[in-house]
């Protein structure tokens, strides 16, 4: 019997360590037989820490939000007594959840350990790697990847085939193959997760895609905000030398590759196929005019291919099971898998992996389980700062590259935010453009500056300070940021601000015009009033507020001078009696 | 010492030709190391910023001279990323995350009850020297946001109160730690 706990960056963040600690102190104390064991990430973010209980016989049993309290009564109760503890244990419809999914990425993630190459090796770890490079020509395997239908993962999602071809097409015998690990979209792990729980998958996705181009070395370009997913790529590297995947002559087919990792330095931009080459060569992350792709003239001007991590970790499955296999799941257009990181106000956050071709409604509602606490759900964010706000109305709009390109958002690198009614469109905006402003590498003007007037734009518009013609303003910056931009930062920064003008204008009006944030969610634009029903006079509110605007005797109903309040909300935060009004 | 690093400069250029001791000594095996691999830079910096903490003007200047670049090109590439730190930092790194779940989770709140217990602005250290504020873009555990990272140890599901207690705890741990070591020396003196 084993013991197997969940030890992704979330896992971690929700206590694994310590959940872990805790077991092998029991195990000591107790003198048992049992091992700890660690995996990666299952995808339940919201059940961390996970730990499973595995039988000799193989049978699994999962208990979820595990606390270091807990695992006394996992070993006692469960695994020396009689009793089931079902109460810890997952529920059936976490069960379901799980199975409503299409697991190719994240087919190992959460079941084997990621730090150990057997692990990976018995659930067929490298035979397809092993069949690429002993068995099919490079044209072959560009042709069962065409077949499979697989595009870019990582935003653009430009077909893998086109891009192999181009790269091995192009004269030279030096050649790169790089992986994009720069997961820079607020709101998008899968990347880190696969890292995390399954480098192999990567490492091997690499190794068939260099095969076909004709790449000896391989750059894996990291961010370093992602030190656990470091780590656990450079061991297994590390085991993948060691085993004869990586280096010299390998499966004595006289190919060699050899993979190294860098790490980002954190820049946005760097996702762009062209600021990442410069960033690997030790420059400012700034992109260039293409053509020439780098396909042609890449990495120290060489041909290079330039792919992210999901798509990779697709290709092992690809070719186990046959390009036909991917290319029966999804939509005609969008084949296979993606994985999703369903985040804000759903009720089960995680990652998902799905069949192309699902509604939006399948995912947030079905899998996700819905909004929190039930609330109205208002909006769901796709693609990041490059995506946009799809509406409740179009909730029924399939999961397709095309089909939700169409709304104005992107399909992006599968971040899916979720937002209800207490979430202000416009603050979201100004969010994103907040972001893509800072991030802006500074080489487009329209995109320096243009960026930056937006942002003063939305920050007046929130700040209860927005003018007529504010909106018409930002629509014209809006398309001329994206005429004037090189590459894809700018050419698509304006998407959140057009989509939420497009389905929200609403609310931007009400902003503008009636000085109201109906989510009241922009504090300028809020009023604090206290409800003479419910406050006892107390005195809190009084006592802690900084600019001395509440006024008011002991134990009786105290009052907010409008002139004076400066909106910080400490009164709303202290009344215990819920008799701060907030409109 | 090999004569290849007794080449090293001392990192100064006032004109006493490597006669004060060099003060970046711990980066040579480093400069040694990435000397013959083009475009190892930004690696540098980072390697650098590990030993000292942060980015100092000398120590740039340090590091042009010896990779045979402008101490404009190191300042440029340095400036362009946001890892790299131009200011000490404190004993606990505090970065908040500012991704867009934690935003729609409330990161601005967090935030503030940040700046309001350490009485410190983003960006800034505590003048006690123990808690700096940084916010970052997303640190990718987005299902457990609102989300800090102090350190390597990451924080989630954060509320006003959690950061709060945090926080504390730390300043705690930090101020019995230095008992400690009073008592320690002063029984040592005795």
């Amino acid at each position: 019997m084993k013991i197997v706990i969940g030890e992704g960056s979330c896992g971690i963040a929700a206590g694994a360590h310590k959940v872990q600690n805790a077991f092998e102190e029991i195990i000591a104390e107790k003198g048992l037989d049992l091992s700890v064991e660690k995996t990666g990430c299952i995808g339940t973010c919201y059940l961390e820490p996970i730990v499973d209980v595995v039988d000799d016989g193989g049978k699994k049993i999962t208990f979820v939000n595990v606390t270091a309290d807990d695992t006394r009564r996992i070993i006692e109760d469960y695994v020396l007594g009689e009793n089931e503890l079902k109460e810890l244990q997952i529920s059936e419809s976490d069960i379901t959840m799980i199975g409503k999914q299409k697991r190719i990425v994240l087919r190992n993630s959460g079941i084997i350990d990621p730090e150990r190459i057997e692990d990976y090796l018995a659930v067929d770890g490298y035979l397809a790697a092993k069949k690429c490079l002993t068995e099919l020509t490079p044209e072959e395997i560009i042709e069962t990847i065409k077949i499979a239908g697989l595009k870019g993962r990582g935003g653009a999602g430009f077909p893998t085939w086109f891009k192999w071809d181009a790269a091995k097409k192009s004269p030279g015998k030096t050649k790169y193959m790089v992986c994009n690990a720069d997961e820079g979209d607020p709101g998008a792990f899968m990347d880190r997760s696969v890292l995390e729980s399954d480098p192999h998958a990567l490492i091997e996705g690499m190794l068939i895609g260099a095969k076909a181009i004709g790449a000896n070395e391989g750059v894996i370009y990291v961010r370093a905000e992602y030190p656990l997913a470091i780590v656990r790529l450079q061991n297994a590297i590390d085991q993948a030398r060691k085993k004869g995947f990586l280096g010299h002559n390998l499966f004595e087919t006289g190919f060699d590759f050899d993979l190294r990792i860098k790490a980002g330095a954190g820049a946005f931009v760097c996702g762009e196929e062209t600021a990442l080459i410069a960033s690997l060569e030790g420059e400012r992350g700034m992109p260039r005019l293409k053509p020439p792709f780098p396909a042609q003239k890449g990495y120290w001007n060489k041909p290079t291919n330039i792919n992210n991590v999901e798509t990779f970790a697709n290709v092992p499955w690809i070719f186990r099971n046959g390009g036909d296999a991917y290319a029966a799941l999804g939509t005609k257009e969008s084949k296979g898998t993606k994985v999703f990181a369903l985040t804000g106000k759903v009720k089960k956050g995680g990652l998902v992996e799905i069949p192309m071709g699902l509604t939006l409604h399948d995912v947030i509602f079905d899998i996700g389980g819905g909004i929190k606490q039930d609330k109205a759900f208002k909006a769901v964010q796709m693609g990041g700062p490059s995506g946009g706000c799809i509406p409740a109305s179009l909730l029924d709009t399939q999961i397709d590259y095309a089909e939700i390109t169409k709304t104005g958002a992107i399909m992006g690198s599968g971040g899916m935010v979720v937002m209800d009614e207490t979430t202000c469109m416009v603050d979201m905006a100004r969010f994103f453009l907040d972001f893509t402003c800072k991030e802006s590498c500074g080489k487009c003007t329209y995109c320096r500056v243009g960026t930056t007037r937006m942002l003063e734009i939305l920050n007046r518009i929130t700040h209860g300070k927005g003018q007529d013609g504010d909106i018409e303003l930002l629509e014209e910056l809006c398309y001329k940021i994206k005429d004037g931009s090189m590459c894809g930062l700018g050419q698509t920064a304006p998407n959140p601000v057009l989509t939420t003008i497009k389905y929200f204008r609403n609310e931007y009006e009400d902003h503008i015009y009636h000085k109201k944030c109906t989510a009241k969610s922009c504090k300028p634009l809020l009023t604090y009033t206290i409800d003479v029903e419910k406050c006892v006079g107390c005195g809190a509110c009084k006592k802690n507020c900084p600019v001395d605007a509440i006024a008011g005797e002991k134990k009786k109903v105290h009052d907010i001078n409008q002139d004076t309040c400066i909106k910080c909300g400490k009164c709303f935060s202290v009344c215990k009696f819920d008799s701060v009004i907030i409109d | 010492m090999s004569q290849e690093k007794q080449e090293h400069g001392h990192g100064c250029d006032c004109g006493c030709h490597g006669e004060q001791p060099n003060p970046f000594v711990e980066l040579n095996p480093v400069l040694d190391h990435y000397a013959d691999i083009p475009g190892s830079l930004i690696t540098v910096l980072q390697k650098a910023q590990e030993l000292y903490g942060f980015l100092s003007i000398e120590l740039m200047r340090y590091i042009a001279i010896e990779t045979h670049n402008s101490i404009a090109k190191v300042y440029g590439v340095a400036t362009f990323y946001t890892q790299f730190r131009f200011e000490p930092v404190g004993k606990y790194l505090i970065m908040l995350c500012q991704g867009t779940a934690c935003h729609v989770n409330g990161s601005k709140m967090i935030e503030e009850a940040v700046m309001d217990f350490l009485e410190i602005k983003e960006g800034e250290t505590t003048p006690d020297g123990l808690f700096t504020l940084n916010n970052v873009a997303c640190l990718g555990c987005c299902s457990l946001s609102p989300v800090m990272m102090i350190n390597d140890d990451t924080y989630g599901q954060l509320t006003k109160d959690k950061v709060t207690h945090i926080l504390a705890e730390l300043k705690e741990a930090v101020n019995n730690e230095a008992t400690v070591s009073e008592t320690v020396s002063q029984e040592v003196t005795a």
